[in-house]
């Protein structure tokens, strides 16, 4: 047997490896559960014991576009036969579609939403960070502990204040108001982790930049930034996340135009009766987005989590 | 290349004074060298000569023209770093070819002084390579050749052998002297290491506290020291100090030391308390015939040579002999010094008194 420190001996690895597949199960069975969902009839979706195989059915993403009603013969008459799958499915139901549903526009605020405060939160944390990490500021400390500070509290508890600011600034139900509240909020945590990531990147690459004819400007987005793009794409994931599924400020300050997927997918539910399926499409459309960037940077968030761990 | 001039330059950093007025010139393609223990302010002098760091007070001229309160980009400069700070997102081409972009040089140019720096350095093999796996003496063939390309007045280095394995310092010492002498350039090279500066340098600045304790060529540094900081900061083992309670009285030419005559290069300085005698460890010779005397505590055997360790009635000393020479400890000894080499301290300043042997070394600078 082996005697390395670093490397396991078998049974090690197996009761690790056990204790890895069992964490996963129990975090991503209530994700296959909606997924599952969002594909069953509503009478599977409600049916005890739960059924694990089940006859697969679209009813759910079709319900969730569409805006439908109850039809009478007259209206299947006016209607004649359906022309496409999805008035297919709608008929099945006994109804007619009256028109689209309102989910994509709130999905697209969603995006446009949460897109716009992270791309903003890391503009603005990037620059803060840096100046902080490189520049001698007045009262560094304080004001460092001054932005941590306004994390000490949920969001949620000022809510009050920010409800009146945008009533008198016009920001209510705007995408410019909730993009600037996400920003503010994600931006402590930003400029924190941001910190610490441009603080691990030598000074003398900058410096070595400023010697070869750059200016200081330059050096920073030249050298500094593509050194620190682990550390972006880290902290760009986390705004992302805290922005995409905020519910609360969502529920509170929107509640047309720049309404966000989380306040409105509880209200298909109330279309018709109890439509799970509709809700599950929802939810599992909603994950997409966020599974795929963090799919796509999960190298650099990784790294994010672990970072200042080891000294390179 | 350019000549350059530091006028009573001080730095600094909140309520520290890392720098306190230094002066002094370095001429146009000299291989200048910044000597001292860490602390001393010498990385700080030479940052303030590239602009990464601005002076508190004082002038710095670069080809006469003012530069003190320019930025390092406006400065036309080398700099090497300690540890060499190549961009580690670029590859070796890219790194060395990065100061000609910022001056807008054409494409086919830039490819051109890149081939002709790699060949110079031999690294044309590792152009296209990341820096990521590079071997030290490689990266700092790169780093120099970043420095080189672009032609500037004047190279600065900030311990550039400090992050190098012994077996390459030796090599890159000699390759960075061989490519200095190549291209005449101003190079200004921070180091601690004292042999360093000996061998790789055409003058010496000591630093110690932020002052400039003596500048001037090796040799002149070694053998007239003009401080006792200089006198145990240079040479190994360093210089031996007797202290003596006395007087020297001008044009005198020997002192009394515990009663026994000894002959020195004849005083301009007067001065009398506390003195100190400064003698190199190989100007001391063991001479039975020498009233003078001491007794051997140690020896240790250096190959050629060994050091011998000899308590004196005026402190312990370390002597250079052959080492073939007998020295046994427990042994007592006469001790003669070679008169011309002699340097008298006074031992509260720590400055070294004048005589015909350093006045020339000591009124120069």
């Amino acid at each position: 047997m082996s005697l390395s420190v670093t490397d396991p001996n078998p049974r090690t690895k197996w009761i690790a490896g056990a204790l890895v597949i069992g964490y996963a199960i129990v975090t991503i069975m209530p994700l296959l559960w909606i997924i599952a969902t969002g594909f069953k009839s509503p009478a599977d979706s409600i049916a005890y014991p739960p059924k694990v195989v089940f006859e697969p059915s679209l009813e759910g993403y079709v319900n969730l576009f569409t805006e439908r009603t109850r039809a009478t013969e007259g209206m299947l008459e006016d209607a004649g036969p359906p022309t496409t799958w999805y008035e297919r499915i709608v008929r099945d139901q006994g109804m007619v579609i009256t028109g689209p549903s309102r989910y994509g526009e709130r999905f697209l605020n969603s995006v446009i939403i949460g897109f716009g405060s992270t791309a903003l939160c890391m503009l603005l944390g990037t620059m803060a960070a840096y100046a902080f990490s490189r520049f001698r500021v007045p009262l560094k400390d304080d004001l460092l502990f001054f932005i941590l500070s306004t994390r000490m509290m949920p969001p949620i508890a000022v809510a009050i204040p920010i409800f009146l600011m945008f009533r008198g600034l016009g920001l209510n139900d705007t995408h410019l108001g909730m993009i600037l509240l996400y920003t503010a909020v994600n931006l402590s945590l930003s400029v924190w982790l941001l910190k610490g990531f441009i603080d691990e990147i030598p000074v003398e690459y900058e410096e070595a930049a400023l010697i070869d004819g750059y200016t200081r400007f330059q050096a920073f987005y030249k050298v500094v930034l593509p050194q620190a793009a682990t550390g972006i794409a880290s902290t760009a994931i986390f705004c992302l996340i805290f922005a995409w599924n905020e519910y609360a400020f969502a529920v509170l300050l929107t509640s047309g135009t720049a309404q966000t997927a989380p306040p409105f997918i509880p209200t298909i539910i109330g279309v018709g009766g109890k439509d799970w399926p509709a809700v599950a499409a929802g939810a599992t459309i909603f994950l997409v987005p966020v599974m795929v960037f963090t799919i796509l940077l999960r190298k650099h968030l990784l790294r994010g989590i672990t970072f200042g761990a080891v000294r390179k | 290349m350019a000549q350059i001039r530091i006028e009573d330059v001080r730095k600094d950093f909140g309520s520290f004074t890392a720098v306190k007025s230094s002066t002094f010139t370095i001429e146009d393609g000299e291989f200048f060298m910044l000597l001292g223990p860490s602390g001393c302010g010498k990385t700080t002098t030479l940052r303030m000569m590239a602009g990464l760091e601005l002076p508190t007070a004082g002038r710095i001229y670069l080809d006469n023209e003012e530069v003190g309160q320019k930025p390092a980009s406006e400065r036309d400069i080398a700099f090497v770093f300690q540890m060499f700070a190549l961009y580690p997102h670029m590859n070796v081409r890219n790194n060395i070819s990065y100061p000609l972009k910022s001056q807008g040089m054409r494409r086919d140019e830039i490819r051109r002084k890149v081939a002709e720096v790699a060949e110079i350095l031999a690294i044309t093999d590792i152009l296209d390579k990341p820096v990521g796996g590079l071997s030290g003496g490689d990266r700092q063939r790169v780093a120099l050749g970043r420095a080189i390309v672009r032609e500037p007045k004047a190279f600065f280095m900030d311990e550039p052998l400090g992050a190098l394995d012994a077996e390459f310092r030796e090599r890159m010492a000699e390759e960075l002297r061989a490519l200095h002498d190549r291209m005449n350039a101003t190079t200004v090279y921070v180091t601690h290491d004292q042999l360093e500066a000996m061998q790789m340098g055409d003058k010496i600045v000591v630093m110690n506290h932020g002052v400039v304790e003596q500048f001037g060529v090796p040799q002149d540094i070694y053998d007239w020291p003009a401080t006792k900081f200089v006198a145990e900061f240079i040479g190994s083992p360093p210089m031996n100090f007797l202290r003596f309670n006395g007087s020297v009285a001008k044009g005198q030419d020997s002192i009394a030391l515990d009663g026994t005559e000894i002959a020195v290069p004849p005083s301009i300085d007067e001065r009398s308390g506390e003195l100190a005698l400064g003698v190199r460890p190989e100007f001391v010779k063991l001479d039975d015939a020498s009233s003078y005397r001491g007794r051997i505590a140690a020896s240790e055997y250096l190959g050629t040579t060994q050091i011998v360790t000899i308590d004196t009635p005026s402190g312990r000393i370390r002597a250079r002999i052959p080492s073939d020479a007998t020295a046994r400890e427990g042994e007592t000894v006469g001790l003669r010094f070679d008169a011309r080499t002699l340097t008298i301290f006074d031992d509260a300043t720590g400055r070294a008194l004048r005589s015909q042997g350093n006045r020339e070394v000591l009124e120069h600078g």
